[in-house]
């Protein structure tokens, strides 16, 4: 089976966020840049997937140059290919465009399966896994916390509010990770080093069959228009724990007669 | 003038809390447009919830009730919504931004070419066009998010939990529209629903939170929190850190890699605070911190705080919740 797995390239979640003097997006300087953690869930599934029945895992992001170092990183754990589509000079993309873009792409690569995170950390939309499916005309299952492969299908966990869903699905099809799938490994000393001697792919909208005047600037839907850091909370409220009795008390009295919430 | 339409979402015959608040968010948008506001709901056997959908505003109803929809497919329940959109004309169109609405919301948009106003926290329309808010970079910042002019149909997913639920002050005439969506292809199917264990109530749903972190010290202290969330109607919580140490399944983390939640009470007991954690619970309206560190970060997002040992401090809470109902 040939697997794609898609995924972004965001700050490092420990990363402080500063805006930019745009005001819409963030100051790049002294960021850490990671593979988003719920794509390493994907890339995890893949790979297992791969190394128990054959074929190739592509990996597939949309971004700067930047990013290559997330591709060589997909190498080194045991992805046969990489690919790039260049985001340069292009501006605000809305996620209808990323989801065009990589469709564009992954429709002149052979793929059974789709892999993707539940979230791009970073944007946190969380709705690129349905609409890529859509734009590629492929069933989904998003959420996804367990798999079973039976011939030509599987059966996936997912993860509902206050319940489990067991989703059948025929392949080919678009998946989405989510914590608790698998464990996403290391990558060896030897897969760093293969990974150096690979070729990574660079594409560019016109290879993906989008003009790119159809998504940025004033053709993406839905933009951003101003980037702010939350408003700083008022400073705690302590009080002292030495009478537990007498703490919790005077605790349930603010949330009920100061802050309103009982 | 422009109709709202709001996707409807129902488990086992009741509608979620979540759309009703997703429907009274629409009604007042679609005051605001002079529009009218629509419902769409998919199901089996379910025609007979349109009147508690007009209570809440609803001049029309639509309604896909078909065997094949018993159980969500991603498939048929878009099928549900494309057809609703296409009777209806709205030029916004809501879905809370649950599992099921994050799965419909942007699949149906992809299908109309546009892309999701997702998880807003503030959502308002201004001549025409509709404008929210939402926490971006794991809540370490937030973004003012609009619908361009070249969208000619507008998608967004309030968070739920945000938005108040409200009856209409003028109920609508809920005119039920049958939708006939023909012979359905449906590839990914939900073939069955586990429920969680009875009367469990899901962190992300829940309007109060009581959270265990690594300081409970195992999986024998859930009891101790329980029995605070069972007095404060809570659900319960816990951090990645006791999640991986197996005290508890996933479904009840809070953070960057569990749910992100923003209930009007959070209690987090023995949590230190990481930015992950904040990553799901930072937009919570009231935070209590119980901790033994007065240095642990939590406190810096705290409301409120007590510094001491949660062992004493919690048993001591769950009695003056007691006492407070009394
Ligand atoms: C990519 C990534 C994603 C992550 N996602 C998440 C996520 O989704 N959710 C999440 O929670 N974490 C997440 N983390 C982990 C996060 O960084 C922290 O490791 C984790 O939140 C720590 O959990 P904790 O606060 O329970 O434990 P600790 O940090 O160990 O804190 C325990 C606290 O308990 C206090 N304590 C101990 N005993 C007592 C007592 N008797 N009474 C009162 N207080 C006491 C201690 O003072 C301490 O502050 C993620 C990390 C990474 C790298
Ligand atoms: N720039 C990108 N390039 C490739 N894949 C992406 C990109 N952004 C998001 N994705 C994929 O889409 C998933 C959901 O992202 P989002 O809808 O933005 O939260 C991520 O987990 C990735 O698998």
């Amino acid at each position: 089976m040939n697997h794609i797995v898609c995924f972004a390239y965001v700050p490092d979640t420990e990363t402080k966020i500063k805006v930019a003097a745009d005001g819409v997006s963030i100051d790049e300087a002294d960021v850490k840049w990671i593979v988003s953690p719920y794509d390493e869930y994907a890339l995890e599934e893949a790979l297992k997937t791969k190394e128990a029945t054959g074929g190739t895992v592509t990996a597939l992001t949309f971004g700067p140059a930047r990013a290559d170092t997330g591709l060589r990183e997909c190498l080194a754990r045991g992805a046969d290919e990489a690919v790039r589509i260049a985001s340069d000079g292009l501006g605000q993309v809305d996620s209808l465009g990323v989801a065009r873009l990589l469709a564009g792409v992954i429709k002149t690569l052979p793929h059974d399966v789709v892999w993707m995170g539940n979230k791009g950390v970073g944007t946190d939309a969380q709705v690129l896994v349905p609409m890529l499916a859509e734009l590629l005309d492929l069933p989904h299952v998003n959420l996804v916390t367990k798999l079973e492969w039976k011939d030509g299908a599987i059966v996936a966990h997912r993860e509902i509010e206050g319940a489990e869903e067991i989703v059948e699905m025929s392949l080919p099809g678009v998946i989405g990770a989510t914590k608790g799938l698998n464990e996403p490994r290391y990558a060896s000393l030897k897969g760093i080093m293969a990974a150096k001697k690979k070729v990574i792919a660079v594409k560019t909208p016109a290879d993906a069959g989008v003009e790119p005047a159809t998504i940025a600037g004033p053709a993406a839907h839905v933009r951003w228009t101003k980037l702010e850091l939350p408003p700083a909370r008022q400073a705690v409220k302590l009080i002292p724990g030495d009478d537990p009795a007498k703490a919790a008390t005077e605790l349930l009295n603010l949330l009920k007669n100061e802050a309103k919430v009982l | 003038m422009s109709n709202v339409l709001v996707f409807i979402e129902q488990r086992d015959g009741k509608i979620r809390k979540s759309s009703l608040e997703a429907l009274t968010l629409g009604n007042s948008l679609s005051k605001k447009t002079s529009g009218a506001l629509g419902a769409v709901i998919a199901g089996s056997g379910i025609s007979g919830l349109a009147p508690e959908l007009a209570a809440y505003g609803a001049s029309r109803v639509f309604v896909a009730d078909k065997p094949d929809l018993a159980l969500f497919s991603s498939e048929g329940y878009t099928a549900a919504l494309d057809a609703a959109a296409t009777a209806f004309n709205p030029s916004i169109v809501l879905a809370s931004a649950t599992a099921m609405g994050r799965d419909v919301a942007p699949r149906f948009a992809a299908r109309r070419g546009v892309s999701v106003l997702s998880d807003v926290m503030s959502l308002d329309v201004a001549n025409g066009r509709i404008t929210g808010e939402r926490p971006v970079y794991s809540g370490k910042a937030r973004v003012a998010v609009t619908a361009a002019e070249s969208a000619a149909i507008q998608v967004a997913t309030p968070r739920p939990n945000v938005f108040p639920a409200s009856k209409a002050d003028a109920p609508g005439a809920g005119e039920v529209v049958n939708l006939d969506l023909g012979t359905l292809t449906i590839r990914a199917k939900v073939v069955k629903i586990q429920a969680a264990e009875a009367g469990e109530i899901d962190v992300a749903e829940a309007d109060k939170i009581v959270t265990g972190g690594r300081g409970i010290k195992g999986p024998e202290s859930w009891p101790v929190l329980r029995a605070l969330c069972t007095e404060l109607g809570a659900a319960l919580g816990a951090s990645r850190a006791a999640v991986d140490a197996g005290w508890i399944g996933h479904e009840h983390q809070v953070g960057q890699t569990g749910k992100v939640v923003s209930p009007s009470l959070y209690i987090a007991c023995g949590v230190s605070g990481a930015i992950q954690h904040l990553a799901g619970m930072g937009s919570s309206k009231v935070i209590v911190a119980i901790n033994k560190d007065p240095e642990a970060p939590i406190f810096k997002v705290a409301t409120y705080g007590i510094v001491g040992d949660l062992f004493q401090i919690l048993p001591a809470m769950t009695e003056a919740a007691k006492k407070l109902k009394a």
